[in-house]
């Protein structure tokens, strides 16, 4: 579905460099990115700021010209068959809107059916989908510039669906939304990709969004890939380890160890520790602890995903 | 077909755009009307400190001012509203504009009403017609179908420099008022016979950019009067190919342009 190989933009920066002469820089927005993505795939693409996203995804989208490199998306060439390419794709970048500012989303709507030329049946189909799964219908007549945020990004993203695309771009899409809004969109995004006809990339900076719903997360840094695969090989990758956390009744004595683990901390005046997992089962680890100290809670946390990429920003 | 009812959907919905701000649409409407009448007062004015400029008498003189006064409007509410990339670049909205399966150009031209300009319309025609009562047409077929290919091909010729100077904001965000030079610079360079200017500067306008073939060339023809410059009197009928090739350009400058955009971070 998406093809991109030794894809690169190059961006070329003026900077002052002392009172009057500037400086011509360039930057390696993207430096040579390989990717392949499959129909349905849901892939997340992350990095700090910076590090090419948004520069992609407008390549992808036609919206910016490669510098070099090839790219293909449904089979076109973006820029040069950008119009072609924009029946068969949806865009949400979360901060351009789509809608028209002055007019209730529903006349939005109307608008969108006719620059993409979508058949009335299909297009009530897809709304009334929309409606229901994004509850629309409170807001429907109201200017889009008086709609809250959450209200007008569950707009964009109706309005970026209404002509059925075969892939969906979403930058940043829950950027900005309070909990429950960000709960609505995550879930209309996952039940989209279990239908399995809609290849999705997101970027995010909520990794909460990835974990709910991308299978695949492609980490970038400084325009490069720096990780491809599942959060799984992620973590086994850059040794996330889970931890155990454990509420005593009395502290431990001083210079106590645990076989196979690190104290991770101690915190509330001994009465809570935490090891890291090193060369230990979760079970061996707790009937070891278990036999040496009173213990009144215990939990195996899961590796935090938010560790393991602001890790791999740092070493990058 | 179904491209030509996309375009009108969004003139549609352009016109419901600007109702939702009834007040400052009648503001902006009669403050064009202002602007015009003092546009128009402008030019007699100009006519009443002199009996001759460049040679030409009043009339005949009006004649290139009329024909220039209405493809000017023309281009300037079809076209017109391309002067708003600049802002587009700027703030990044061109990506929205970018993602939709439609040509840039045409989206950007319907992004804003200029219904308010229609005024300006009505003083271009009025000015064209003043100038054609005042003169003695020997008319025949040719100059008929001249009256009517001069200030059309003007019209393309002015669109054409509105897209050039436009798209010079792909390169230079703030290239501001620069465009300006190009576009109402040449209106009023147009405006009046180009015996007036200097020879370097004319050389420069009225033939290597084309500018003399918007109403100096065309007039002459309609007026039956030789070039005092030289050209042969067929020249008039010139300005449609000239039209061609300024569209021409501003369509290669334009594609550059749009390959160039950058976009902003966000």
């Amino acid at each position: 579905m998406i093809e991109m190989r030794q894809l690169r933009k190059t961006f070329t920066v003026r900077v002052k460099a002392g009172r009057l002469r500037r400086e011509k820089r360039l930057v390696e927005a993207v430096d040579g990115i390989s990717l392949s993505i499959g129909r349905g795939e849901m892939v997340g693409y992350i990095g700090p700021n910076g590090a090419g996203k948004s520069t992609t995804l407008k390549m992808l989208t036609g919206v910016l010209t490669p510098t070099s490199g090839e790219v293909s998306v449904c089979g076109l060439q973006p820029v040069p068959q950008r119009t072609r390419l924009a029946l068969r794709i949806g865009v949400v970048f979360g901060q351009r809107s789509q809608l028209w500012w002055d007019l209730p989303l529903r006349e939005s709507f109307r608008l969108l059916r006719a620059v993409y030329r979508v058949p009335a049946g299909e297009h009530e189909a897809r709304l009334r989908r929309c409606r229901d799964l994004l509850d629309l219908d409170g807001f429907l007549d109201i200017p889009v510039r008086q709609l809250s945020l959450g209200q007008r990004m569950r707009g964009e993203l109706t309005a970026a669906l209404l002509h059925g695309p075969e892939v969906l771009f979403l930058d940043e899409p829950t950027i900005g939304l309070d909990v429950v809004s960000k709960q609505a969109v995550r879930s209309f995004l996952g039940e989209l990709g279990r239908t399995g006809d809609v290849t999705l990339v997101l970027t995010t900076h909520d990794l909460a969004d990835i974990e709910r719903l991308c299978h695949r997360l492609v980490v970038i840094d400084h325009g490069r890939v720096v990780h491809d695969g599942t959060i799984e090989q992620l973590h086994s990758r850059y040794g996330s380890r889970r931890r155990l956390v454990a509420d005593l009744d009395t502290p431990l004595p001083p210079g106590f160890t645990l076989p196979g683990t690190t104290m991770a901390a101690t915190e509330a005046d001994g009465h809570r520790v935490t090891f890291t997992l090193e060369s230990i089962t979760a079970g061996a680890a707790v009937a070891a602890l278990v036999s040496a100290a009173q213990v009144r809670d215990l939990s195996v946390v899961e590796p935090d995903i938010e560790d393991v990429v602001a890790r791999l920003y740092t070493d990058g | 077909m179904g491209e030509l009812r996309a375009y009108a959907a969004l003139f549609g919905g352009r016109l419901r755009s600007a109702t939702a701000y009834r007040t400052s649409f009648a503001v902006e409407l009669v403050s064009n009307a202002a602007g015009t009448a003092i546009d128009v007062a402008t030019v007699f004015v100009l006519y009443r400190a002199a009996s001759v400029i460049g040679g030409f008498t009043l009339d005949e003189a009006l004649m290139m001012t009329g024909i220039t006064a209405f493809a000017f409007v023309l281009a300037d509410l079809t076209v017109g509203n391309i002067d708003q990339l600049e802002t587009y670049v700027r703030t990044g909205r061109l990506d929205a504009v970018l993602v939709r399966p439609l040509a840039v150009l045409p989206q950007l031209m319907l992004a804003d009403l200029p219904l308010r300009k229609l005024m300006r319309l009505a003083v271009g025609l009025s000015v064209l017609g003043i100038a054609l009562g005042r003169n003695d047409i020997d008319w025949t077929p040719g100059r008929a179908l001249l009256l009517v290919t001069a200030p059309i091909s003007g019209a393309v010729f002015f669109g054409a420099i509105f897209v050039m100077s436009a798209a010079t904001a792909f390169w230079w965000v703030d290239s501001g008022k620069l465009g300006h030079g190009f576009t109402y610079g040449g209106r009023d360079f147009t405006s009046y016979p180009i015996t007036v200017y200097g020879s370097w500067f004319r050389t420069l306008f009225a033939y290597a950019l084309g500018f003399g073939f918007v109403s100096y060339q065309p007039a002459l023809t309609l007026l039956g009067r030789a070039d005092p410059l030289g050209l042969p009197d067929w020249s008039g009928y010139l300005s449609p190919l000239v039209a061609l090739v300024a569209v021409g350009v501003a369509a290669v400058v334009w594609r550059l342009g749009v390959r160039h955009y950058r976009s902003t971070g966000s």
